[in-house]
């Protein structure tokens, strides 16, 4: 039996991890696939909680939090096709319009 | 060691190690196939938790579905390397080093309070399949609805947005 602890610093590292990649890379496909990759740090969490405490409630939340990412792809992948064809490129660097 | 034990430091250092070479890649590609070996290896994570209908989840929608239509994205926009620009030099100078104390912070936190929520964990052996199913269809009902709401919406939004115009 693993501990329910190493599970969850793993968890806070794979997250930290996320938001590193979401601050540094330029790419606007990646910086979505770093929130991916915040959402699953946060799902395992939730299952390694669920586990510990003996209930379902947290695996229950794994699949909504799953759905609902499922949803932001759909959507998310939309804008970045229809920036990418508005301004020819990828880097969120040049998609500053709303800058001073 | 026991063996999960070790089963569990071989998963955990092959999702840091995808997480990492995410950061590192710099093709989108290459960063997507680096969040794949992260998926498979947590939806390995949930089966040595015994929660076989959220890694069979994990794998079917987020490793197949969701990587799917990331994949997808990467080559019909023809996404090349990642050029480097360094209009924003906060985020290279502060951004690492603030993601890396939040990391630190995270981890200080949740491991303090040790063994304290050890409880039994016994829920594996209760057929949680059937078990969340049951959630999901009586106590959970109404959010299980909105989700489906949810995704119709999505659906919705997703054909606008990436719809012609004058078509």
């Amino acid at each position: 039996m693993v501990p329910v602890n190493y599970y969850v610093v793993l968890s806070a590292v794979l997250f930290g991890l996320g938001v590193i990649a979401f601050v540094v890379k330029r790419n606007i496909i990646s910086i979505f696939m770093s929130i991916e990759l915040m959402l699953n740090a946060v799902n395992l969490a939730f299952v390694a909680f669920s586990q510990a405490m003996g209930k379902l409630d947290g695996q229950v939340f794994v699949l909504f939090v799953i759905v609902v990412a499922a949803a932001e792809a759909a959507v998310g992948l939309g804008i970045i096709i229809l920036i990418a064809r508005n301004r020819q490129s990828l880097n969120v660097e040049r998609v500053d319009v709303l800058k001073l | 060691m026991t063996p999960q034990l070790v089963i569990f430091f071989v998963l955990a250092a092959l999702a840091v190690a995808g997480a990492i070479s995410l950061i590192f890649q710099r093709h989108p590609i290459h960063s997507a196939l680096s969040l794949i070996v992260v998926m498979v290896a947590l939806a390995g994570l949930y089966l040595l938790m015994g929660a076989e209908f959220v890694a069979a989840v994990q794998i079917i929608v987020y490793g197949g579905a969701i990587m799917v239509l990331f994949v997808f994205v990467i080559m019909l926009l023809n996404a090349g390397a990642e050029e480097r620009t360094s209009f924003s030099k906060l985020a290279g100078f502060a951004g690492v080093p603030l993601g890396m104390a939040l990391t630190a912070f995270l981890a200080a936190a949740v491991a303090r309070p040790a063994g304290a929520a050890q409880a039994p964990g016994n829920a594996a052996v209760l057929a949680p399949t059937r078990t969340i199913s049951e959630m999901i269809f009586k106590d959970f009902v109404y959010p299980f609805e909105l989700t489906s709401f949810l995704i119709l919406v999505a659906i919705m939004g997703a054909i606008v947005l990436a719809a012609r115009k004058g078509e």
